[in-house]
């Protein structure tokens, strides 16, 4: 189908329009979950576990339900039998994995992991009755590390044969190790991240309601996707899909933590079954840090093989992810997406990518804006290592590797075909705008006046997977008999926009002002069926949806005009809301006339056209594609305290077609900030019994307004084959600044030869680097 | 816990507020469950994030940091209060909506605030003045990109003189 479509004249699209979600989440008068009622409301919270790894014996809950006010105290006996099933569509039932669980049941395998479910008349009374419920864990040596996951004896789960959750083992490839025997250079790393995390401003939640009479389920959830919970819940109860409803009001952020429910979620929707009743939970802020999914913390041996003229000929990766006890997706891994985008922006001919997933008695993982991000961490630090190694400038080797658009289609080394990406143009655009010569003259002068500074790119390419549960997406689009439009669609924006840009999408296509259309979302009863936003797919993907329907409401706009103004449908125009004949301005007739005739005087229709309308339609989107951009960041690095100050940062960014330049920019921003965070600010610590220790924001630092530079952008537009010519770009920026980031402070530390392969990069450990350095540290004046 | 409550009466957006509350209710919540007002928003009940700032008697303060008993006499305005009954956006808000200084909006009813009350105490603020001023209130959306520019555009059309 995407051949049909053809832009209508573009109005809206490419303009930064202000947005439509703006002035009710000014003025306070957003609808998020926490602010929704019902009659009879009733409030849950968990009892949780504070140990890591333990048997769990003496449960007794009789003083919680003695409270006043307390409605039940359930318990896994009263809720683990009700979990029918517990899997999502994107994995299957099949994902493996450790036997769900919903409430902890003769052990407890991570701090935070829930015991017991409080149901009472206020959230108050909830959290007192919850002081009141008695057990006690005999503590088990807990497993913690990779390292203590890969040598433990203690499994995290004993129904597993090991502590792998999954493992991506290493092909033989007699091709590559000829390549690596024959390299004139081969550079090798050990890379490793830390366990940082989403922290949506706000926390998981949701009013699951459960009418005992019609056997129907409501829900309205903190989430990014309506029909997924409603798949997910109707798995769980064991009832039919469509007696499950789903709403998503306003939604206040995820970063990938809300698009699949998890078991506190379960539990609630399993409450409010037993109890017949509305049942609200608001995950707090410590519930969130300790038990709403957690990301990052993973290892990479990396190698690369060289040849003399500094040509990437191959590589080797062997990745292991820490996924923690109970990942929320499958065994927790993103190694196989990793594995098939890291060539990245460059030519190699061929790539060994193992993998590990490992359990420990940790929160289990959720998916973090850009999951696979690892591969982009450790690419490019090799290629600065690699630099190093080979007397190169940075920028230099990146030249002499990038793929170009005249290579295009190019098939990388991992079988990816890239057809519309630009690294190449990128590259130049991000050195041209940071003034890259310029900068390295001005940091060899800062060096003799004893100042450190550093600079340091990374390039990437963004993949949007379009298969499996992410392959398609719908649109119904009703042009009501006024003429007015509404469009409905499966999408669940918590930030990203779409109320705005799906409308300038769909008011350039059909011919009408923006304010005639009006978008819906967020409803599993009233959208057609979708994966839900996430995954950087709205813009490419929902926007092509919209698009194709709008097309086809166009065509049968132009039907009935036609039959109405006798004249030829490839005749006539649509353009603010009034079709006419080309050429003949006084051959017209408004939207409203033809919508009015399709629904309310149908014996005016033409013969053939059924009466009126409305349009679904869906959009199958390409198995993958891709957008690509360029970081650019300068840094100065106080050698004596440590402390980093970013001087600029620079995004050069090809997301194809921009339908709001605005929106688009701040979604850069948005990753690039959670990239600074992660690289400075923020690590989600645990002692060695698996004791969380940063359990609020007293102790896990989000960058602040004080933090951050301004950003500055450039755009390449190279449009996509896609309808529209738009491309995601959702995730790259928190893909790609943490590479940029730990490159320059590399390269700022070189005269002390400091290693920088670990983060965070917290002052304490930048002075530990610098000390540790072969570099001459006497060169440091004092 | 006991279920003695006790009577509070204080000015929320210019309407007496007369309460009966638990002396463990915070201001938030009874904005929140109380009086309906869904504005102000609880990002961590810790005093951190600042997304549940309000303000008392002019002050930018954390309303989950405070007892709703505390505030006998004091006059609150919450984020419902500064925005115009007439459906039009104030030149703080304004600022925001065209400099992008929102996603998902959580976090926004606090910015919109802690902004209020401090070019209302410094009408003309630096750079740096504005960037510290907003430090205590975290965004997780922007990359504090658009609310910097926010602030710098409402800053200069005057709107704290």
């Amino acid at each position: 189908m995407t051949g049909v479509v053809t832009p209508n004249a573009a109005r809206f699209v490419g303009q930064s329009v202000r947005r439509r979600e703006d002035p009710r989440l000014l003025t306070g008068r957003g609808r998020y979950v926490d602010d929704v009622t019902m009659p009879r409301l009733l409030h849950a919270h968990f009892v949780r576990s504070p140990v890591a790894r333990g048997t769990l014996t003496g449960l007794d809950v009789t003083a919680a339900r003695e409270l006043a006010g307390v409605t039940a105290v359930l318990t896994a006996a009263d809720v683990n039998h009700q979990a029918k099933s517990m899997w999502n569509s994107m994995m299957g039932p099949d994902a493996g994995g450790p036997p769900p669980r919903v409430l902890a049941d003769g052990d407890v395998r991570y701090v935070g992991e829930p015991i017991a479910i409080v149901v009472a008349s206020s959230r108050a009374v909830a959290e007192d009755a919850a002081d009141l419920v008695v057990f006690d864990i005999d503590p088990l040596p807990p497993v913690v590390t990779i390292e203590q996951a890969l040598a433990a004896d203690a499994r995290v789960h004993p129904e597993r044969a090991s502590n792998l959750s999954g493992e991506l083992p290493p092909a033989p490839q007699p091709e590559l190790d000829e390549l690596f025997d024959g390299a004139a250079h081969v550079v090798s790393e050990h890379f490793t991240q830390h366990r940082y995390v989403c922290v949506p401003m706000e926390t998981r939640g949701l009013v699951a309601s459960w009418d005992p009479w019609a056997q129907t389920l409501e829900v309205v959830a903190a989430t990014q996707t309506a029909h997924e919970s409603r798949a997910a819940w109707s798995r769980l109860l064991g009832v039919p899909e469509d007696s499950v409803h789903v709403v998503m009001g306003d939604v206040g952020g995820s970063f990938g933590q809300k698009m699949f429910p998890g078991r506190e979620e379960h539990g609630v929707v399993i409450a409010a079954k037993t109890l017949g009743r509305a049942i609200k939970w608001i995950e707090d802020r410590t519930e969130n840090l300790i038990a709403g999914g957690h990301a990052r913390e993973e290892t990479a041996d990396v190698s690369l093989a060289f040849d003399e003229s500094g040509a990437l000929l191959a590589g080797k990766v062997l990745h292991v992810e820490n996924v923690g006890a109970y990942p929320n997706l499958g065994d927790g891994m993103a190694a196989s997406a990793a594995a098939i985008v890291f060539p990245g922006p460059y030519r190699m001919q061929r790539v060994e990518y193992a993998a590990k997933g490992v359990y420990s008695n940790t929160c289990g993982h959720c998916a973090y804006r850009g999951p696979w991000m690892m591969e982009t961490v450790v690419r490019e630090q090799m290629m600065d290592l690699a630099a190093e190694r080979l007397g190169l400038d940075p920028l230099e080797l990146r030249r002499r590797n990038v793929v170009q658009l005249a290579d295009q289609p190019f098939t990388t080394a991992t079988g990816v075909v890239y057809e519309a990406v630009s690294p190449a143009e990128t590259l130049e655009q991000a050195a041209e705008l940071i003034g890259y010569d310029a900068f390295r003259e001005q940091q060899a002068a800062a060096r003799a006046a004893g100042r450190y500074l550093g600079i340091g790119l990374s390039l990437y390419i963004e993949p949007q997977m379009g298969f499996g549960i992410l392959a398609t997406e719908a649109a119904t689009i009703r042009v009501e008999p006024s003429g007015k439009v509404n469009v409905l669609m499966s999408t669940g924006s918590h930030g990203q926009s779409l109320e705005t840009t799906i409308v300038q999408v769909v008011a350039d296509e059909l011919g009408v002002a923006i304010e005639d259309v009006r978008f819906h979302q967020g409803d599993s009863a009233a959208t057609p069926y979708g994966p839900g936003t996430g995954g950087s797919r709205s813009a490419a993907i929902a926007s092509g949806a919209a698009m194709q329907a709008a097309h086809e409401t166009r065509d049968k706009i132009l039907q009935i005009a036609a039959h109405l103004l006798e004249a030829s449908p490839d005749d006539l125009e649509l353009a603010d809301s009034v079709v006419t004949v080309k050429g003949v301005p006084d051959a017209q007739v408004p939207l409203a006339t033809v919508a009015a005739v399709a629904y309310l005087n149908t014996d005016a229709m033409p013969p053939g056209v059924a009466p009126g309308l409305e349009v679904s339609s869906r959009y199958k989107a390409p198995f993958i594609m891709f957008s690509n951009a360029c970081h650019a960041a300068t840094v100065e690095v106080d050698t004596a305290t440590g402390a980093v100050t970013i001087l600029r940062y620079v995004v050069s960014e090809d997301c194809g077609n921009m339908i709001n330049p605005m929106v688009v920019e701040g979604q850069i921003a948005g990753g690039v900030v959670q990239g600074i965070g992660g690289v400075f600010y923020e690590h989600f610590e645990y002692d060695e019994s698996g004791n969380p220790l940063t359990t609020t924001f007293l102790d896990y630092h989000l960058p602040t307004a004080a933090d951050v530079p301004d950003l500055e952008y450039g755009h390449v537009v190279t449009p996509s084959p896609t309808p529209g010519g738009y491309k995601g770009m959702g995730e790259g920026g928190a893909i790609a600044a943490p590479a940029a980031l730990l490159n320059a402070v590399r390269d700022a530390l070189r005269p002390f030869n400091a290693k920088i392969t670990s983060q965070p990069l917290t002052p304490e450990a930048i002075i530990d680097a610098i000390e540790a350095g072969t570099g001459a540290s006497t060169e440091a004046p004092s | 816990m006991t279920d003695a409550r006790v009577p509070v009466t204080f000015t929320v957006n210019g309407e007496p507020a007369r309460l009966t509350v638990e002396p463990r209710t915070t201001l938030a919540d009874a904005l929140r469950e109380e009086l309906d007002l869904t504005g102000t928003h609880l990002g961590c009940e810790h005093g951190v994030c600042g997304a549940c700032t309000v303000l008392v008697d002019g002050a930018a303060v954390r309303s989950c940091l405070l007892f709703a008993v505390q505030l006998e006499g004091a006059d609150v305005t919450t984020i419902e209060g500064l925005s115009p009954a007439d459906g039009s956006l104030n030149p703080v808000q304004e600022a925001f909506r065209n400099c992008h200084g929102l996603q998902c909006g959580f976090c926004t009813p606090g910015f919109v605030v802690s902004l209020t009350a401090l070019l209302a105490e410094n009408p003309a603020p630096t750079d740096d003045d504005l960037r510290q001023g907003l430090a205590g209130n975290l965004c997780r959306c922007t990359g504090y990109q658009g609310i910097v520019a926010a602030a710098r555009q409402a800053a200069g059309t005057g709107v704290g003189q």
